[in-house]
């Protein structure tokens, strides 16, 4: 009825043409509205028949629920919201995992994948179209049933000893820190703050002068000697303690669960082949001249693919890749085919515990459109700040 | 124009699709008779109960059950669509009537009963949250279970009564929590868990007929608490859940009376005793009180047998898993099962 | 790992090279070229010995029915016996045995109908689509009634027994049909700038849909579309799997399609005007062709993402491909030959969408220019 943007309004039927907007858009938001409303009065007289609570009072209450893997101390009987912040955390520590692992594992395979090298960049091209055309779901079992095919706790794989690997997951020496970590990890960050400012103030000299002061080594000392100094200081060395078979389980190790790895190995080679062709794209992109310019200025290959090439690709890398991040933050949520405790997952059993389905699933929609949104504006930043380095 | 014409034809059809839907609106059962069809969710992964087998035929205490009420209020036991629902699933499916009665080993507690909607209609078995483990691991109690990794499926109430047995005896405990009961049990026979829990009779029927050799295996004794399970119908139509109560009454008073398969036509037709030919609506007309035909009692021991039979197929001497009768018996035989007369 | 990062290889331009020449320059031309080339031969040998030998040579391939010892024999490699045995079971599941050559038959209608809409004059010349919407038409009764039966003396089978392969496409191919139009709709509400209200409706619908997991929509299929709806008033978790699918797919759509309707000119729009067409007859007519034709490669790989996505019906137990494939290894025998069975179910995914990317990488080279026919 109306026009697009694409034409000047006042030419095109002046007359009528707003009172026709405002008909049609009201027609849609009454139409909308109807909708909306008839759905509510059928759920609210649905739950009143079937006398269904509603409200997110159900929060409060204590949960029955055991989880098998938390990052934060959670018991049976804790409220079900902290239930919820346990799935919550989960699912992110699955997708930081994630993110990184296939972020790293796309990039290697996408530059292998444009190797001069026939055999390197076959094999790459072999297992891009391996991964990216097998579903998720199917790569997720698949792992699943790869590590539950490993032997059973007793008859482990030892790994010289001090790691075992066995259907109960990968069993790592535990790490401990007499008094804590804190004053450590104080340490190393202050000691990576004061070497990226080295770094700024060598770029900074080197835009001025021409030329760079040599500046790894003092970094290099910085972050080698700071944590050194704050051990010294605390008096006591970190303490390793060897996982060993007792009773049932290992004890004394940290353990990585199977549904944990499987969760991220899957989600890592399947998204790092979209990646991958992604960096593929984006380098291919970047024209010929550019590499020619690049020599004729003197730099080298890698001067040349970290001053030139990386930077105009990554402007075509990001706003993809970004999106790949987001759809592996939503493919976290099918742990809940393998039993990892993610958000879905401990939300589901709330589900049951409680009846609550809709404020459950309504949680768990906010949860994820809130990641996204987060990842989506931290992706954005980063490309907004990479299109002012490229100038 | 034709433009504008056909979107307004558009939404008039939308709104005539959303207004003219025909809301058959009304009680469960009066839906089941107009369809002529009882829609029965079912657990689907456990055999004893119910299970799908390769050429897509049903079998199972609970799916026999839907039979018997099919074979009550429609007079056929064929007319049943079964519905294959997850833990998380089943109440919601009840409530939301995508199945008219669920039959799956659910559990009665107070929160169900009270809070979710539906309520539950008879106790028809009885059993209680237990153990598998294998056998050479030597553990005979739960006591010997501190420090174990226990396999469970989601949303089953035994996670409540491990979290409370375990914290009463202050022991440490992993849980991997799988979605499906076939896929806990998998998880468990690979190794990844030392003991798997769910209902002990769940745990003997996994035991014979999804362990690839059963002896291996062992279902500790020790229980961690009483269950019964029950039928469940959607809170709101009360005939429905008579008819379904008096359905298992009608089954385990059938075989308190030694009415059988084999016999139920004969005694129904040459019987003397006026209480069950009260009950077989030879004299009598209760079937008519509550709303389903003269012979209904007949038909549903015709078609699935008494409470005895059923038992005997899927878990006692007609079955691989061979559990005594146990709790699961009429009250004359020292069960917990009986029913109120028929009058 | 940058030594070996290069330009797109030139073209070989002398006329002389022959296969040593080119064989140095892909595998050994440097000394990095040549520890990577070794690398990966190493690599590829010790991997490619290690499956032929466990998914060939040790292979079981047959075992008597309903006995799988020979797979659990010590030594023994992939047990491809379990595929062999279940293969009916995965494809279509609970379908009854003996009618199990009409599902067959429904999916080898739909792929032919499939295929021969990928064919580019099916769209381009009008007659040969007037035919193929034909059989279209043809082909969905065909189906229909060779899948629901009841008819020409095919017995009934309903809906609940279905499962397997045909429930995949069928998922796949009316998810996508019923989400196109839709994501059209949306698209073109979405660049509606004086039609704020339907604009913004439809930016929300956009983004909400594409900021949650697919799993949150089948959840809210499985388990609140009874609450929404009238009491009383049911439908078939199949068909509620299909509401779910198809809203996920038409937000999907409608930012592919959004990219098609920026990418054409807006004097396309105005000489649509000039010529005195209404806003729907110049959209339909002039833009929408254009907008369409630019975007298949992009259109094409969304199906196959989509394609894949019908696999997470599972997690509300629809019987596609994959939950058959879950199903089948429930039997005690089998139950531990679930890898195996897996990369049955990977294999048949990976040539659907293989094929479809390899056309659409057809395609896309065929498009590189947009004029190009």
């Amino acid at each position: 009825m109306s026009g697009t943007q694409a034409l000047p309004s006042h030419r095109w039927r002046p007359s009528g043409r707003k009172a026709r907007a405002i008909l049609w858009q009201g027609l849609a938001l009454a139409v909308l509205a109807g909708g909306g409303a008839w759905l509510a009065i059928n759920t609210m007289s649905n739950l009143e028949e079937r006398r269904i609570g509603s409200g997110f009072g159900f929060l409060e209450r204590p949960a029955s629920i055991p989880i098998a893997e938390t990052l934060i101390a959670y018991a049976p009987g804790d409220a079900n919201l902290h239930a919820v912040a346990v799935g919550l955390l989960n699912t992110l520590l699955v997708t930081v995992l994630g993110i990184v692992l296939a972020t790293v594992l796309g990039t290697v395979v996408g530059v292998a994948r444009l190797s001069r090298n026939w055999p390197l960049a076959r094999v790459t091209g072999l297992y891009i179209e391996l991964a990216r055309n097998v579903p998720i779901t199917v790569h997720l079992l698949l792992w699943y049933a790869l590590l539950q095919g490993l032997p059973a706790a007793r008859s482990a794989i030892s790994l010289g000893g001090t790691a075992f690997l066995s259907n109960r997951g990968l069993v790592l020496p535990a790490v401990g820190m007499p008094g804590g970590w804190l004053p450590l990890l104080a340490a190393v960050g202050v000691a990576a703050g004061l070497a990226f400012a080295l770094h700024r103030l060598a770029a900074r000299r080197q835009r001025w002068s021409g030329r760079r002061p040599l500046v790894w080594p003092w970094a290099a000392g910085l972050l080698l000697g700071l944590p050194a100094c704050a051990l010294a200081v605390q008096g006591a060395w970190p303490t390793v303690t060897l996982p060993q078979l007792k009773g049932f389980n290992f004890a004394g190790g940290t353990t990585i669960s199977p549904e944990l790895t499987a969760l991220t190995l899957g989600l890592v080679v399947y998204f790092a082949a979209f990646i991958a062709e992604i960096v593929r794209g984006g380098i291919l992109a970047v024209s010929p001249g550019q590499w020619e310019a690049g020599v004729a200025l003197g730099l080298d290959r890698r001067r040349i693919l970290r001053l030139v090439v990386i930077p105009q690709a990554l402007r075509l890398i990001i706003p993809a890749t970004t999106n790949q991040y987001l759809n592996l933050t939503k493919s976290s949520s099918l742990a809940i085919i393998i039993g990892y405790p993610d958000l879905v997952t401990v939300i589901n059993s709330i589900i049951t515990d409680t009846g609550q389905a809709i404020e459950c699933i309504g949680l768990i929609m906010a949860a994820f459109l809130a990641v996204s949104v987060s990842i989506s504006l931290l992706m954005n930043w980063f490309n907004s700040r990479m299109k002012l380095v490229e100038r | 124009m034709w433009g504008r014409t056909l979107i307004i034809s558009g939404l008039l059809a939308a709104g005539l699709a959303i207004t003219g839907t025909p809301a058959q609106a009304g009680p469960v059962f009066d839906r089941v008779k107009a369809q002529n069809n009882l829609r029965c969710g079912v657990g689907g992964s456990i055999p004893t109960f119910s299970r799908l087998d390769d050429k897509g035929e049903w079998s199972g205490l609970d799916v026999d059950y839907c039979r018997a009420v099919a074979a009550a209020v429609l007079g056929d036991p064929k007319r049943v669509s079964f519905v294959p629902l997850t833990l998380q699933q089943r109440f919601t499916a009840l409530q939301s009537g995508e199945v008219d009665l669920l039959a799956r080993d659910s559990v009665v507690n107070l929160t169900r009963d009270a809070s979710l909607g539906v309520i539950s209609v008879a106790a028809n078995f009885h059993t209680g949250a237990g153990f598998i483990v294998r056998r050479d691991s030597k553990v005979t109690t739960i006591d010997d279970l501190k420090g174990a990794t226990f396999c469970i499926s989601q949303g089953n109430t035994a996670l409540q009564n491990l979290a409370d047995t375990m914290k009463s005896r202050g022991a440490d405990y992993k849980v991997v929590q799988l979605e499906r009961f076939q896929d806990t049990f998998r998880a468990f026979l690979s190794g990844r868990c030392d003991a798997a829990i769910a209902g002990a009779a769940d745990l003997a029927g996994a035991q014979v007929t999804m362990a690839p050799n059963p002896a291996d295996f062992v279902v500790l004794e020790q229980l961690m608490s009483n269950d019964p399970y029950s039928l469940y119908v959607a809170r709101g139509d009360w005939e429905w859940f008579t008819v379904v109560r008096w359905v298992h009454n009608a089954l385990v008073e059938a075989e308190n009376r030694g009415i059988n398969q084999a016999n139920v036509r004969e005694i129904a037709a040459s019987s003397t005793d006026v209480t069950v030919r009260r009950m077989l609506g030879s004299d009598d007309n209760l079937g008519g009180l509550l709303g389903v035909q003269k012979d209904w009692v007949v038909k549903i021991v015709e078609s699935v047998g008494n409470y005895g039979e059923i038992y005997d197929r899927h878990f006692g001497a007609k079955s691989l898993v061979k559990m005594p009768r146990g709790l699961n018996n009429v009250a004359a035989k020292g069960g917990l099962l009986y029913s109120p007369p028929f009058n | 790992m940058t030594k070996t990062l290069v330009l797109p290889a030139p073209p070989p331009t002398s006329l002389g090279q022959g296969m040593l020449v080119r064989l140095r320059a892909a595998c050994f031309d440097s000394a990095a070229g040549t520890v990577t080339t070794v690398m990966v031969a190493v690599l590829v040998a010790a991997l490619g010995a290690w499956l032929a030998d466990w998914a060939v040579l040790r292979a079981v391939w047959s075992t008597p029915p309903g006995d799988a010892a020979l797979c659990r024999a010590p030594g023994a490699g992939a047990c491809w016996a379990v595929v062999a045995e279940k293969h009916r079971f995965l494809l279509f599941a609970t379908y009854p045995y003996e009618e199990q050559w009409r599902p067959a038959l429904a999916c080898i209608v739909l792929v032919v109908l499939c295929v021969a809409s990928g064919f580019r004059r099916s769209w381009t010349r009008w007659l040969a689509a007037r035919w193929l919407m034909v059989g279209w038409l043809a082909g969905l009764t065909t189906i229909a009634v060779l899948m629901w039966g009841g008819v020409l003396g095919l017995p009934h089978v309903s809906q609940e027994r279905w499962g397997g392969l045909p429930v995949t496409l069928l998922l796949a191919v009316f998810g996508i049909a019923i989400a196109f139009p839709l994501g059209v709709l949306l698209a073109l509400g979405r660049r509606a700038e004086d039609l704020p209200v339907i604009r913004w409706l439809c930016v929300g619908y956009i983004e909400l849909i594409r900021g949650v997991p697919l799993v949150s929509m089948l959840f809210m299929a499985s388990f609140l579309l009874p609450l929404f709806l009238p009491s009383g008033l049911t439908v078939d978790k199949l068909v509620r799997a299909l509401v779910a699918f198809s809203m996920y797919a038409s937000a999907y759509l409608a930012e592919v399609v959004r990219g098609g309707l920026q990418s054409v000119p807006r004097g396309q729009h105005e000489a649509a005007m000039a010529l005195g067409l209404g806003y729907w007859r110049a959209t339909v007519l002039v833009i929408l062709p254009q907008a369409l034709r630019r975007v298949i490669p992009p259109l094409v790989n969304t199906f196959i993402s989509l394609f894949k996505d019908t696999s997470l019906v599972l997690v509300i137990g629809v019987f596609d491909l994959l939950n058959a494939g879950k199903a089948a290894i429930v039997d005690p025998v089998w139950q531990a030959f679930g890898f195996e069975m897996f990369l049955a179910v990977s294999a048949i995914f990976f040539v659907f969408c293989w094929s479809m990317s390899t056309y659409s990488r057809r395609l896309e080279d065929g498009f590189g220019n947009p004029r190009g026919r």
